[in-house]
């Protein structure tokens, strides 16, 4: 504090633009994004039409409903909780909305989305409330309502399929549906990436939920409520949890119980392959796309270059311990700095 | 027990990192059977020693010699199986582990097979444990169940089982009571008699006149005086520190006082404290004293909106007030900075702008957007007010030192513009020379017209800053002085319940 002794040290005026940009691209977003480049250019050695702009395309909309939900997974993840029950809601939503539609053909697609939409909120809210009011752990609550709403879709379906002659045209045709050269489908992610941009970077809740999982008692002393801030995050995923329920059934012309079983895993893979910490507070909107990107372009590559589909899981695997690893280690030089800048510091 | 020949000899160590000299070329000695205190401000260097003495980093140049043999220290078990061992501020031990567990991990008795002798680790422990004074230890109890003074205790007896010749303890009292420290200054005798070579890190004064034989100042990472402690005055000390002479330590009071702000009245709680009334005026610092555990912390977390009050009722310029939360009491202006700085102030992980304009959301969001611009500017307003040192406003708060990490914090706090501000332990663990500078702060913020209350355990901070005091004891009102009616006698028999303390209020 003596003043004048440092001036040279002391906060400068600009907000340090070119350390910024030079931060960015030694940044672990960077990284995957090279990574996702050089996935894509190794499948195109063996199929060079796998990296045509239609095919990019193809594979884009292929992890549409992935990307969505990743994103509503990083709003959980972030602030330090876990949302297990996502693909749960997804499947039971979609079948709801499915028989909806086929005992009533004549409700509106638009109204179908927005119920879509409510139901997987509410039914995020359960996880929230439980969180929040109960105080138990993500983990435990997600993992119980993951097994009741798969129970629920077995009681309300009778365990019986809805099948695509069930479901009306309008219904169906939707996601498919091309608009400015690509289907809505990919509109959906695309909206919800720019929306998830604005919502993490840009509102209270989005600064409140890295507060949260950054250190969820220095959020208390600033005024956070973090248990209102949590349970909105449950909601957020529920929420698209409920819309990729639709997505999903329209898609496949499909709903059954099973609908996306273990796809949670999936959604906290990409997260987790996206660079966003399990421990909550840190994580960009563009690691979870990466993320999800990089899992759908293996998951359309693979058979592309004759590999079996079954090594589809084992490279999954492999590249979320190859990302935890390389996150481990870049944390771990984090840590370096931090020791040395305390050295240097005051 | 050879006074003249050093145990440990560190000369000219040099420790480089980008773009920082952290130590130019300091040197130390140390003796077996001496206490030499190390001293130094916050960011001296003192740190970086103790982590080239314990192997954790490696000196870019100089030596480091054992009975005059120069060694070289590749990893901290190097350093260990040299005989140093350090006992840091916060314990490094395992709460889920015994007592023995702890004493012993990494190196326990074996029996047969290889396999941990427990019956003898438990033994060898508890004579361990009488040797420094703390055979009611039980070797078997879980660390968990212990209380902070216990948990040193097992550090210790921890460094004497590995035999160490050299102990590097780094502000052990710290966390610790009065009582606690008169314990520890025992065993640090102990120790002594027992021909070990100590470093001792303080900020403390009086406990380095206490028990230290020598001393060692750093001065920017460099060596700044060297002596005997019986050869030095206190005041010599302080300005080998910081390099200048220190004035009045303390600020001149402002004078004037305003129109009352806040008043408490019957404030309890269940458990915590019990019929608190109080009134603050502008301009005023009212200071509370009082004993670790006296509910001041309480008694402010409850008033910001942490916990709630069983009764009692709060008056902020003459209105009543109902504080269900802390954003409540942000709104109506009053706010708390927290003791623990660390784990309830900063959040570590986000750039220093995004946490000054933490609380402040509903001023820097346009239609329920956050807007960086804002943002940037609030932090710049109030990070150079506070003559924060950091790179940018964009390193995270995680990469500051201390010193820089707590102004964060206070920044974050007086961007919301409160009228109220409670500071808890405003200058614990800080150096002498930031803490004039947040007294001077704290006499400006009042002078502003900021009503500031100040929990403090320090007496002459608590003399030296207030206009008024309320002492507190076990949870209750224990007495009230004006500036310049207290003295430290009368604090303390306050505090601890001594008859003929002045009752007023």
């Amino acid at each position: 504090m003596n003043p004048g002794e440092r001036a040279p040290d002391s906060v400068s005026r600009h907000s340090g633009a070119a350390s910024r940009l030079a931060e960015t691209l030694r940044s672990r977003d960077a990284l995957l994004a090279l990574a996702l480049v050089v996935l894509i250019g190794l499948v195109a050695t063996r199929a060079p039409e796998f990296a045509s702009p239609a095919r990019l395309a193809a594979v884009f909309n292929d992890s549409a409903i992935l990307i969505v939900l990743a994103l509503g997974q990083m709003l959980v993840i972030l602030s330090r909780c876990i949302d297990l029950s996502m693909a749960a809601n997804l499947a039971l939503v979609g079948m709801i909305v499915a028989m909806t539609n086929a005992a009533v053909p004549e409700v509106p697609i638009v109204v179908l989305a927005l119920m879509a939409i409510a139901l997987g909120a509410a039914l995020g809210a359960i996880n929230g409330l439980l969180v929040w009011k109960l105080d138990i752990p993500p983990i435990v609550v997600t993992l119980g309502t993951l097994t009741i709403f798969r129970g629920i879709i077995f009681l309300v379906s009778d365990g019986k399929w809805v099948n695509a002659h069930e479901m009306s045209p309008a219904f169906k045709s939707l996601p498919r549906t091309e608009f400015l050269g690509l289907p809505v489908l990919s509109w959906i992610a695309i909206l919800a990436v720019l929306g998830a941009l604005v919502l993490v970077n840009r509102t209270p809740f989005g600064r409140a939920l890295y507060a949260v999982g950054g250190n969820p008692e220095a959020a208390v002393y600033t005024g956070i409520d973090v248990g209102r801030t949590r349970c909105l995050a449950f909601v957020a995923a529920g929420a698209v949890s409920g819309l990729c329920g639709y997505l999903w059934v329209s898609r496949y012309a499909v709903a059954y119980v099973d609908v996306a079983a273990g796809f949670e895993l999936d959604v906290v893979a990409a997260c987790v392959i996206g660079g966003i910490s399990i421990a909550g507070g840190i994580g960009t909107v563009a690691g979870a796309l990466m993320g999800a990107l990089f899992l759908g372009t293996i998951k359309n590559a693979l058979p592309v270059v004759d590999i079996s589909p079954f090594w589809q899981l084992a490279i999954s695997g492999t590249a979320i311990i190859v990302a935890v690893a390389l996150n481990a280690r870049s944390e771990r030089r984090v840590g370096r700095i931090i020791l040395r800048d305390a050295e240097k510091g005051a | 027990m050879n006074d003249d020949s050093p145990v440990l000899t560190l000369d000219g160590i040099t420790k480089l990192f980008p773009g920082v000299r952290a130590l130019a070329g300091v040197s130390l000695a140390l003796r077996a059977g001496e206490v030499t205190a190390l001293v130094g401000e916050n960011g001296a260097g003192k740190s970086t020693i103790v982590k080239v003495l314990t192997g954790i980093y490696r000196p870019d140049g100089g030596e480091i010699r054992i009975d005059g043999k120069a060694v070289r220290f590749s990893s901290p078990q190097d350093a260990a199986a040299a005989g140093i061992t350090a006992i840091h501020q916060e314990t490094v031990l395992f709460d889920d582990l015994s007592v023995a567990e702890n004493i012993w991990i990494g190196h326990a008795p074996r029996g047969r097979f290889g396999l941990i002798d427990r019956a003898r680790a438990e033994r060898e422990a508890s004579e361990i444990l009488e040797r420094i004074g703390a055979g009611s230890l039980d070797p078997r109890a879980r660390l968990r169940d212990l209380g902070i003074a216990s948990k040193h205790l097992v550090a210790i007896a921890r460094a004497l089982s590995i035999e160490a010749r050299v102990v590097v303890m780094d502000e052990p009292t710290a966390a610790l009571s009065r009582k606690e420290i008169e314990e520890l200054y025992e065993l640090v005798e102990r120790l002594k008699a027992e021909g070990r070579a100590i470093l001792f890190i303080s900020h403390k004064f009086d406990e380095i006149f206490r028990i230290a034989d020598r001393y060692v100042v750093f001065r920017d990472g460099e060596p700044a005086g060297e002596g005997r402690i019986a050869e030095v005055e206190e005041g010599e000390l302080v300005e080998m520190m910081v390099g200048r002479p220190m004035g009045d330590i303390f600020p001149p009071p402002s004078g004037e006082l305003g129109e009352e702000i806040l008043s408490v009245r019957g404030y309890s709680h269940p458990t915590e404290f019990d019929d608190i009334s109080f009134t603050l005026r502008r301009g005023e610092i009212l200071g509370f004293y009082g004993l670790v555990g006296a509910g001041r912390s309480e008694l402010m977390q409850s008033l910001f909106g942490i916990t709630r009050p069983s009764a009692g009722t709060v008056t902020l310029e003459g209105r009543p007030l109902v504080i269900r939360s802390p954003a409540d009491a942000i709104a109506e202006g009053i706010v708390y900075v927290p003791e623990d700085r660390g784990g309830q102030g900063a959040i570590t992980g986000l750039p220093i702008f995004r946490n000054v304009a933490l609380p402040s959301m509903s001023r820097t969001a346009r239609h329920g957007l956050v807007k960086t611009s804002e943002e940037l500017a609030l932090a710049r307003e109030y990070t150079e007010r506070l003559e924060l040192r950091a790179a940018s406003l964009d390193q995270r708060v995680g990469q500051l030192s201390g010193g820089n990490q707590q102004k964060v914090v206070i920044a974050k706090w007086l961007a919301t513009r409160p009228s109220v501000i409670v500071l808890d332990e405003p200058t614990k663990g800080i150096d002498i020379g930031s803490k004039a500078a947040v007294h001077a702060f704290m006499r400006e913020l009042a002078s502003a017209g900021l009503a500031v209350v100040m929990v403090s355990s320090e007496i002459p901070e608590v003399l030296g800053m207030s206009d008024r005091v309320v002492v507190m004891r076990e949870g209750r009102h224990a007495a009230m002085f004006d500036r310049g009616e207290a003295t430290p006698a009368s604090l303390v028999r306050a505090a601890a319940g001594i008859a003929d303390a002045r009752e007023a209020a």
